[in-house]
């Protein structure tokens, strides 16, 4: 199985990978995919944190960190395509997408964060590897200059007008936003900086991070925070809040709110454990 | 089989112009030809042309102009593509104002290129089918109807070719005609009420047709999708129910705008099916549901009833800011099928009318 490709051969594997599918016999084609991944080293980002964060009882932007992952990123250059979920259908191991099939070069879509999780432990038995949905955090630092928090920089000289800030996200989210939702063949939006394909186009990925609100002090610092894992954050060209089990981005929508366009995912992959860590799980599991 | 019907449909509508009296007396027929004329430039929905709120003398002929177009629309944001009929290009067709005992002189254009004869009946107009009969157009002809507006409303206007009138209408063909009292609007008391902004929200449901996938189909021509759509109106449950033409055109960039102490009149006309519109977070404060400005109006209305085939009226002055929702308030219809619109209101926050006592937070216990 050639699920994992070193990061350097691997613009020539995938490639390679179109004109061998066509020839190889059709039984397992989708396990002989390749599947890119890009190695991100950890170096400090400006990173805003999720959720619905309040000041003085008003809604105000989510404070702003610098930060680090503590190890480095290893996540997949595209979203898992139609064909690659497909193949997770057919082994009874995930429901049938709701976005289109065909053609197979398609991201999938149609999907919650439910089925997301799916692929993720059906992908990982299939190949004996530890794949997982990114953290916000983590997408956010592979989505790099792609990356749009849900911050509105909004100079809060007009504290007591509630509507000011609703006004201010509807005409963000509204400006620019293309009509065409249709899902493009998988290298439409191109690279962003880190070699990433299709960051923020007009399939918005889940993450594993839960949906929270919490209050700060004038600080920013957080006071109190109330989770919901029901919600999860969704990346995209805006960040989103999807309740889990949602597969089409519109029906997450307010009355009066603009919706993801698609539901899609990519994964990271850790690292395979070392020695001792094994070791370390098998006596834990004794 | 077409070629052969519309035919047939020709020479009838030919046939009733020919028995139809062809001059009235001669008397009236002057005073008409001496009235002062307008000539109307329409605007495409949500938007209406520039007018008079109160008339400035007498009655006048306004003239209009449509031409129809046959052409292709996508609907929603998965590109659903939908053989459509319009008056003048737009879905719904736009909205003409004139006022009580005025003219309105319209022609109708039907060009070469079209695939399908038309023709058009105002409901505001009295005799001929409200004009049906005597503006029956061929691809390549035109047509010009005058008719006499005697009583004041909004009035739904749509194409009625015989035997194929609810395929011309759930297809596009539908607008509004607003007649003003001479003297403008009025309360139940009989005083004035004037608007600074006009909006005309067209509701129109679709049928299209899905594959044995459930797939929404795409046909090349009208004559091509008009089998199986006739199938999908049979079923009389839409696809798709929308405000100007498509889920989502009037919101985000194409959302409508006012302002907090501004006073928006809403004119929503439905041709073919009843619909129920309501203002999320605000009312209609002057309502007139049927649309007949001789009724006084309805006050404080949460949600207002449009019967199929008419159009009404509302009057609301916006009195705080955000983002507001209308929409038809079957709810299934305004989130799933498309009848929302959305309407940005700036302007002061008024903390009497609303403000949020405590956030949200951690349930306290006592």
């Amino acid at each position: 199985m050639k699920l994992s490709v070193p990061i350097a051969a691997a613009a020539a594997a995938s490639v390679l990978a179109a004109g061998l599918i066509l020839q190889a016999p059709p039984r397992r084609a989708t396990t002989d995919l390749a599947i890119k991944t890009i190695t991100i080293e950890p170096e400090p980002f400006q990173y805003r944190l999720p959720g619905e964060f309040l000041k003085n009882g008003r809604i105000a932007d989510g404070p702003k960190q610098s930060t680090a992952l503590s190890r480095p990123l290893e996540i997949m250059a595209y979203q898992v395509s139609a064909a690659e979920y497909a193949a997770c259908v057919a082994d009874g191991a995930c429901r049938p997408a709701d976005g289109p099939g065909t053609p197979s070069d398609l991201p999938v879509t149609g999907v919650s964060f439910h089925d997301a999780e799916a692929y993720a432990g059906w992908l990982s038995e299939k190949t004996g590897e530890r794949w997982r949905l990114p953290t916000d955090e983590e997408w956010a630092f592979a989505a790099a200059e792609r990356f749009s928090d849900d911050s509105l920089e909004i100079v809060e000289t007009d504290a007591a007008n509630p509507a000011a800030r609703w006004i201010a996200a509807y005409r963000e989210r509204s400006v620019g936003k293309s009509r065409d939702t249709t899902p493009k063949p998988r290298g439409t939006f191109g690279a962003n900086g880190r070699g990433l394909i299709d960051v923020a186009g007009n399939v918005w990925e889940w993450t594993s991070t839960c949906y929270t609100r919490a209050h700060i002090d004038a600080d920013g610092e957080i006071v109190q925070t109330t989770e919901n894992c029901g919600v999860r954050v969704t990346g995209g060209r805006h960040r989103g809040y999807m309740t889990s089990f949602l597969r089409d981005g519109k029906s997450g929508g307010c009355a009066a709110g603009i919706a993801p366009d698609n539901l899609g995912f990519r994964l990271v992959k850790d690292p395979a454990p070392t020695i001792a860590q094994r070791l370390l799980g098998r006596f834990s599991r004794s | 089989m077409f070629t052969r019907r519309e035919t047939l449909v020709g020479v009838a509508g030919a046939a009733i112009l020919a028995a139809m009296p062809k001059t009235p007396v001669a008397a009236e027929q002057i005073d008409v030809a001496r009235l002062p004329r307008k000539k109307v430039t329409l605007l495409p929905p949500p938007f209406v042309h520039a007018h008079d709120q109160v008339a400035k003398g007498g009655p006048m002929i306004v003239e209009f102009t449509m031409t129809i177009q046959e052409k292709p629309v996508v609907i929603d944001d998965d590109g659903t593509t939908m053989q459509a009929m319009t008056f003048n290009g737009s879905i719904p067709g736009p909205m003409m104002v004139v006022h009580e005992g005025d003219y309105v002189e319209l022609t109708l254009i039907n060009p070469a290129g079209n695939e399908m004869p038309h023709n058009i009946d105002f409901h505001a107009a009295t005799g001929a089918l409200g004009g049906a009969a005597l503006t029956h157009v061929n691809p390549g002809e035109q047509v010009t109807l005058r008719f006499k507006a005697t009583r004041s409303g909004t009035f739904v206007y749509h194409c009625a070719p015989e035997g194929m009138i609810p395929w011309h209408v759930v297809s596009g063909m539908s607008g509004t005609l607003m007649v003003l009292p001479r003297d403008g609007l009025k309360d139940e008391r009989g005083r004035p009420i004037r608007y600074d902004t006009v909006y005309y929200i067209g509701e129109n449901e679709f049928y299209v047709p899905r594959d044995e996938n459930g797939n929404f189909k795409t046909f090349e021509s009208l004559a091509d999708s008009y089998a199986d759509t006739i199938e999908a109106m049979r079923g009389l449950i839409p696809t798709h129910v929308v405000f100007n033409g498509r889920v989502g055109a009037l919101t985000g960039e194409g959302a409508l705008k006012a302002k907090v102490g501004e006073t928006v009149l809403f004119v929503h006309s439905q041709a073919n099916r009843d619909t129920r519109p309501h203002l999320i977070g605000g009312h209609g404060d002057y309502v007139w549901e049927e649309g007949k400005f001789a009724n006084p109006p309805a006050k404080d209305l949460e949600t207002w009833f449009i019967r199929g085939g008419s159009a009404g009226a509302a009057i609301y002055t916006f009195r705080q800011p955000g983002i507001y929702a209308y929409v038809n308030h079957n709810l299934i219809e305004a989130a799933e099928l498309g009848a929302t619109a959305h309407i940005v209101v700036e302007g002061e926050w008024d903390d009497d009318l609303m403000t949020q006592v405590k956030a949200p937070g951690p349930i306290t216990t006592n």
